[in-house]
C-alpha cells in the first residue's frame, strides 16, 4: 500500500479521465466544463507530484516503475507544460470548433501515457506508456476532422509512428532475447560485453526514440504534422512528447545501455549533428510559422541530444536544462501565435507578422525576446541553454560537435532574424485583435519574463536540475 | 568603497530605458523621453568622470572590483577597472549623450524606441569594458548585437536589411568560436575569472588554438582585413547616431579585447602570431586606404578609413612594446572622437541635402563657413596632423613598430600618407572649389545643437593633441603591467633602451 502512494499521481489522473469521460457523455454541452475540470485536475496532480517526498528514490512493482528525482522533475515539467497548454489554447479551440469533450480527455490520456513512460524501468512498461500517449496523439493530430490538412497530418503521424513503434518493439525483443530480461537494471547487469544482437537492439530502440523526438533522419513527419494539426495540438506536440521522449532517452542510455556507450555514442552524435544542421538549413525557406517552428524544434532536439551524447551526468543535466528552457521558449512563441487573431480567424504565415511592431509594440517586443532567445543570443535564456550543453560537450573534448553546433546556431540565427526583420523592418498590415483571454496573457507574460530575466538568477534552474540523480 | 559604482554605471542606462518604456509620454513626438535619455546619459558621464577622478593611477590592481556569485560555483559576476578600461568607459559615456542630442533631427520615426535601443546599447558597452570574467564579457559582447541590429535595421537607409543581417551574422560567426575557447579555458584552468587567469596562466600547448578562437571574434569586430566587409555596409546604412556609436565605441571592443585577453591570457601565442597580425594590419592599412581613395560615398570613405585606422591599432598592440600598446589605446580613443565627429559632419550635410555622394557637393566653404572649419579640424585629426589627438596615437604606434621591425614600420608610414591623401581629397571635393550644384546654395550653416555636438568633439581632439598626458598617465602603469607579467620583460627593456 505504501507503494501506491508513490504512484498516486498516475492513479489520480486515471480516475479523473474516467470520471470526466462519463461526466461528459451524460451531461450535455459540457465541453468547456470538462475542459476546465481537466485543467483543474492537472493542477491537482501537479500539487500531488510536488508533494511527493523528494528523498525517495525507489523502484516499484518488481523494479519496473521508478519514482526518483528524474521522474519527479520531468513530471512536474510535463504537467506544468500541460497546464499552460490548456490555459493558452482555450479560445483557440472554441473558435476552431474543436471544443469537444474528447479533446481534454485525450490530452489527459496522453499525459498519463507520458507519465508512465517517464517512470518506466522496464521495456514492457515503457512500451505501454509509449503506445498510450501515441494513440491519444494520433487522434489529437486529426482532431479538426473537417480540415484536410489536419486529417492528413493525423494519418501521416499514425502510419509513420506505427512503423517506428514496430521498430522499437523489434528492438525491445532483441534486447530481451540477448539479455534474457526486460528490466532495465537486469539488462545493465547482463550486457557487460557487446553482442551483435544487442547492438542491433539498441539501434532499433534509438531509431524509434529518435522518431518520437523528431531527430534527423527520422523527422519527416514533424513539419507536416506541425503545420496540419490545430495550433493548440501543435503546441502540445512541440512540448510534452519531447519531455517524455527525452526522459526515456536518458533512462535507456544511462541505465540499461550505460556499459555499451561505445555502441551508441556515435549514433547519438550523428543524430545530433544531423538534426542541428538540417533543422537550421531547412527552416530558412519556410513561410508558415508552424512549419518553421517544426524545423526549429528539430534543430533544438539536436542540441539536447548533443548533451546526452557525452554520456556523462553533466551532459544529461545540461540536456534537461536545455529542454526546460526550450519548453518555455516554445510556449511563449505559441502564445504569440495564438494572439494573431482577427475576425475569428488565426494567422500563421510569416508574412502576417509584417510590421507587427507598429501596431502591437508589446507583442513584438515579446517576440523579439523569444526569437533572439531561440537563436541563443545572450543575455536571454536560450543562450544559457546552449551554454550548458557546450559546457558539457567541451568537457568531454568533443570539439567537433561543439564547433558544428555553434556554427549551426549562426545559420539558425539567420531565419530567426528574418522573422524579426519582418516584424520590425517591414511595412505594417492590418491590426490584430487586442483582447485575449486571461490564461493566454498569463502564459505569455510568465514565459517571456522567464526568458528575459533568466540571466539575473541563472543558478536557480541549474541547482534544481543538478539534484537529479542519473544512474 | 562599498558603493557599487561600476554596476551603477552599467545599470543606469537600462533603468532609464525601462523608465522611457513604461512611462507614457504626453506629447506625440516623445520629446520628453529625449530629455530623460539625455539626463540619464549625462548623469552616467558625470558618474564616470567621478570614477576617473577617484581612480588611483599608480597601482596596477583592478579597482572598484565587485565580485558577486552569479552562476553558483561556476561564474561570478565580476567587474572592475584598470587604467585601460576606464578610458573606454569614459569614451562610451561621452559619446552616448552626443548621440542622444543628435537624434532630434536625424531620427524621424519611433524616437522612443530608438532612445531605448541606444540606452540598452550603452549598458552593454560599459559592461564589456569593465567585465573581469570571460563569460560576463562574452555576454555583454554578444548582447550588444541585438540593439545595434535593430538600430541599423529599423532606422537605417535603403539597404538596411542586408547590412543589418551582414553585421549580425559576421559578428556572431566570429564570436561563437570565442565561446568555445572560453568554455575550454574553464575546463583547462577551472575558472573564467580574468584576474585568476592572469595569475594561473594557461598551458602553452593550448594557447595557439585558444588565441585563434579569440582572434576570430576580435578580427571580425575590429574589423581586420579580410573580414572587414560588413563595416562599410553597416556604416553606410546605419542612422547617424548608429554609425557614431558603431565607429566610436563598438569597434573599440575588439581592440580592448586584444589587449585584455589575447595579450593578457595568451602571451606565448601572441608572440607567435605577431607576423600574422603584422601582415593583416599592413594589408588593412594600405589596401583599405587605397579603397577609401576610390569611394564616391562619404560614409563609405570614412568607414574604410576606420578599417585603416584599426589596422594601425592592431599593429601597435602586437608590436608588444610599451609605446606601441599605449599608442594603440590612444589611437582608439582618438579615433573614437574623430570618427564620431566625421560621421556627424556627414550627417549634417546628409540631413540637408539627402545624399552622401561626394560628387553632389562642392564649394561648401562659401555657404557653410562654420561647417568648413569644424570639418577641417576633424579631417586633420583623422589624418594625424601634429596638434590633434590622431597624431599622438599614430606616432607612438610607429615608434613602437620601428623598434621591432623597420620594414613594417616603413610600410605603415606609407599608410599615413595615403590617409592624408584620401582625407584631404575628400575635404577638397566637398568644401573647396566652386559651387557647381545650384541646389546647394540654400543650405544653411550649422544649427545650434550641431555646434554643441561637434564643438564637444573638437575639444578633446585638440586638447589631447596638445596635452596627451592625462590619457598616457592613466594607461601607462596598466600597459606596463601587462607587458611585465606576461614575460615580455625582454621586449620592454628593449623598448626602454635598457
Amino acid at each position: 500500500m505504501e507503494n501506491l502512494q508513490l504512484v498516486l499521481p498516475e492513479i489520480l489522473i486515471s480516475i479523473i479521465i474516467m470520471f470526466l469521460l462519463i461526466f461528459g457523455v451524460y451531461k450535455k454541452n459540457s465541453s468547456s466544463l470538462v475542459y476546465n475540470l481537466s485543467t483543474l485536475g492537472l493542477v491537482l496532480i501537479l500539487a500531488v507530484v510536488i508533494n511527493l517526498d523528494s528523498n525517495v528514490e525507489i523502484s516499484l512493482f518488481n523494479n519496473s516503475y521508478s519514482v526518483d528525482n528524474l521522474s519527479r522533475f520531468m513530471k512536474i515539467l510535463l504537467i506544468l507544460s500541460g497546464i499552460f497548454v490548456m490555459l493558452s489554447s482555450t479560445k483557440y479551440i472554441q473558435i476552431n470548433k474543436i471544443n469537444k469533450i474528447e479533446y481534454p480527455i485525450l490530452i489527459l490520456c496522453s499525459i498519463l501515457g507520458m507519465m508512465v513512460m517517464i517512470s518506466s524501468n522496464d521495456l514492457i512498461v515503457f512500451y505501454i506508456g509509449l503506445e498510450l500517449q501515441s494513440l491519444a496523439l494520433y487522434v489529437l493530430a486529426s482532431f479538426n476532422r473537417d480540415n484536410i490538412l489536419s486529417t492528413e497530418s493525423g494519418l501521416k503521424y499514425f502510419v509513420l509512428s506505427a512503423l517506428s513503434s514496430g521498430l522499437l518493439l523489434y528492438g525491445c525483443s532483441l534486447i530481451y532475447g540477448f539479455s534474457e530480461t526486460t528490466n532495465f537494471f537486469e539488462i545493465l547487469k547482463n550486457t557487460k560485453d557487446a553482442q551483435y544482437g544487442l547492438t542491433f537492439g539498441i539501434v532499433f530502440i534509438l531509431v524509434g526514440l529518435a522518431f518520437k523526438i523528431s531527430a534527423v533522419p527520422f523527422h519527416m513527419w514533424a513539419p507536416d504534422v506541425y503545420q496540419g494539426s490545430p495550433t493548440s495540438v501543435t503546441l502540445f506536440f512541440a512540448l510534452l512528447p519531447k519531455i517524455a521522449a527525452l526522459t526515456i532517452f536518458i533512462r535507456f542510455l544511462y541505465i540499461p545501455f550505460f556499459e555499451l556507450i561505445d555502441q551508441w555514442q556515435m549514433i547519438i552524435i550523428f543524430l545530433s549533428i544531423a538534426s542541428m544542421i538540417f533543422g537550421a538549413v531547412a527552416a530558412i525557406g519556410q513561410k508558415n510559422l508552424k512549419r518553421l517552428i517544426a524545423y526549429s524544434s528539430i534543430s533544438h532536439m539536436g542540441y539536447a541530444l548533443a548533451g546526452l551524447s557525452t554520456g556523462t551526468v553533466q551532459g544529461a543535466h545540461s540536456s534537461i536544462t536545455y529542454m526546460t528552457i526550450y519548453l518555455v521558449m516554445n510556449l511563449a512563441f505559441f502564445s504569440c501565435l495564438f494572439m494573431l487573431k482577427r475576425n475569428e480567424k488565426y494567422f500563421e504565415s510569416i508574412e502576417d507578422l509584417s510590421g507587427l511592431s507598429k501596431n502591437h509594440p508589446l507583442l513584438s517586443l515579446a517576440l523579439l525576446a523569444i526569437l533572439f532567445s531561440l537563436a541563443g543570443i545572450p543575455p536571454l535564456a536560450g543562450f544559457f541553454a546552449k551554454f550548458y550543453i557546450f559546457l558539457a560537450v567541451i568537457n568531454e573534448k568533443m570539439y567537433f560537435l561543439a564547433v558544428v553546433g555553434l556554427l549551426a546556431t549562426v545559420v539558425a540565427a539567420f531565419y530567426y532574424l528574418r522573422i524579426i526583420k519582418i516584424i520590425y523592418f517591414d511595412p505594417e498590415k492590418e491590426k490584430y485583435e487586442t483582447k485575449h483571454n486571461l490564461g493566454l496573457k498569463f502564459t505569455l507574460v510568465i514565459s517571456t519574463l522567464f526568458i528575459i530575466a533568466y540571466f539575473i538568477y541563472p543558478s536557480g534552474v541549474i541547482e534544481m536540475i543538478s539534484q537529479i540523480n542519473i544512474n | 568603497m562599498n558603493f557599487p559604482i561600476l554596476s551603477s554605471l552599467i545599470l543606469l542606462p537600462t533603468i532609464g530605458a525601462l523608465f522611457i518604456f513604461f512611462v507614457r509620454s504626453s506629447n506625440k513626438q516623445y520629446q520628453s523621453s529625449k530629455y530623460v535619455a539625455l539626463f540619464i546619459t549625462v548623469a552616467n558621464f558625470i558618474l564616470s568622470i567621478y570614477l576617473w577622478f577617484v581612480f588611483d593611477k599608480s597601482t596596477v590592481e583592478f579597482q572598484f572590483v565587485e565580485d558577486r556569485e552569479w552562476i553558483v560555483g561556476f561564474v561570478n559576476y565580476k567587474v572592475g577597472v584598470d587604467g585601460i578600461s576606464i578610458l573606454f568607459i569614459l569614451l562610451s559615456t561621452f559619446i552616448t549623450p552626443i548621440c542622444v542630442i543628435t537624434v532630434n533631427y536625424t531620427v524621424k520615426k519611433r524616437l522612443k524606441d530608438f532612445l531605448i535601443a541606444i540606452l540598452i546599447l550603452e549598458t552593454f558597452m560599459i559592461g564589456v569594458f569593465c567585465s573581469l570574467d570571460l563569460v560576463v564579457f562574452y555576454l555583454f559582447f554578444e548582447a550588444g548585437l541585438i540593439p545595434m541590429f535593430l538600430i541599423i535595421g529599423i532606422w537605417g537607409g535603403e539597404r538596411r536589411v542586408y547590412s543589418a543581417f551582414k553585421f549580425f551574422l559576421y559578428t556572431l560567426l566570429g564570436s561563437v568560436l570565442m565561446l568555445i575557447a572560453i568554455i575550454s579555458i574553464y575546463w583547462i584552468t577551472g575558472t573564467t575569472d580574468v584576474e585568476k587567469l592572469y595569475e594561473l596562466g594557461i598551458d602553452q600547448k593550448y594557447q595557439n588554438l585558444l588565441w585563434l578562437a579569440f582572434f576570430s571574434s576580435f578580427a571580425v569586430k575590429t574589423p581586420m582585413w579580410p573580414v572587414h566587409t560588413w563595416l562599410p555596409d553597416a556604416h553606410v546604412e546605419a542612422p547617424t547616431a548608429g554609425s557614431v556609436l558603431l565607429a566610436a565605441v563598438l569597434l573599440k571592443m575588439a581592440g580592448y579585447g586584444f589587449i585584455r585577453f589575447s595579450l593578457g591570457l595568451f602571451p606565448a601565442a601572441s608572440e607567435y602570431f605577431v607576423p600574422l597580425i603584422y601582415t593583416l594590419s599592413l594589408i588593412a592599412i594600405i589596401y583599405t586606404s587605397l579603397v577609401a581613395l576610390m569611394q564616391e560615398d562619404m560614409k563609405k570613405l570614412i568607414a574604410y578609413s576606420s578599417v585603416a585606422h584599426m589596422g594601425f591599432v592592431t599593429l601597435g598592440i602586437f608590436t608588444l612594446t610599451q609605446q606601441g600598446i599605449e599608442g594603440s589605446i590612444f589611437q582608439m580613443i582618438s579615433h573614437g572622437f574623430v570618427s564620431a565627429a566625421l560621421f556627424l559632419t556627414v550627417g549634417v550635410v546628409y540631413d540637408r541635402h539627402h545624399t552622401r555622394l561626394i560628387s553632389k557637393y562642392g564649394g561648401l566653404v562659401s555657404i557653410m563657413p562654420k561647417y568648413a572649419i569644424v570639418f577641417m579640424v576633424f579631417a586633420l585629426g583623422s589624418l594625424g596632423l601634429p596638434g590633434t589627438s590622431g597624431f599622438v596615437g599614430e606616432f607612438l604606434i610607429l615608434m613602437g613598430a620601428f623598434k621591432k621591425n623597420i620594414l613594417v614600420a616603413t610600410i605603415a608610414s606609407l599608410g599615413v600618407i595615403l590617409g592624408a591623401a584620401y582625407m584631404l581629397w575628400l575635404y577638397k571635393r566637398i568644401v573647396f572649389g566652386k559651387i557647381i550644384h545650384d541646389d546647394l546654395r540654400n543650405m544653411i550653416d550649422l544649427k545650434r545643437f550641431e555646434i554643441i555636438t561637434l564643438g564637444l568633439l573638437v575639444i578633446p581632439i585638440l586638447f589631447f593633441g596638445f596635452y596627451p598626458e592625462p590619457l598616457i598617465n592613466s594607461i601607462e602603469t596598466s600597459v606596463g603591467n601587462i607587458l611585465d607579467v606576461n614575460y615580455f620583460n625582454q621586449t620592454k627593456n628593449l623598448a626602454l633602451g635598457k
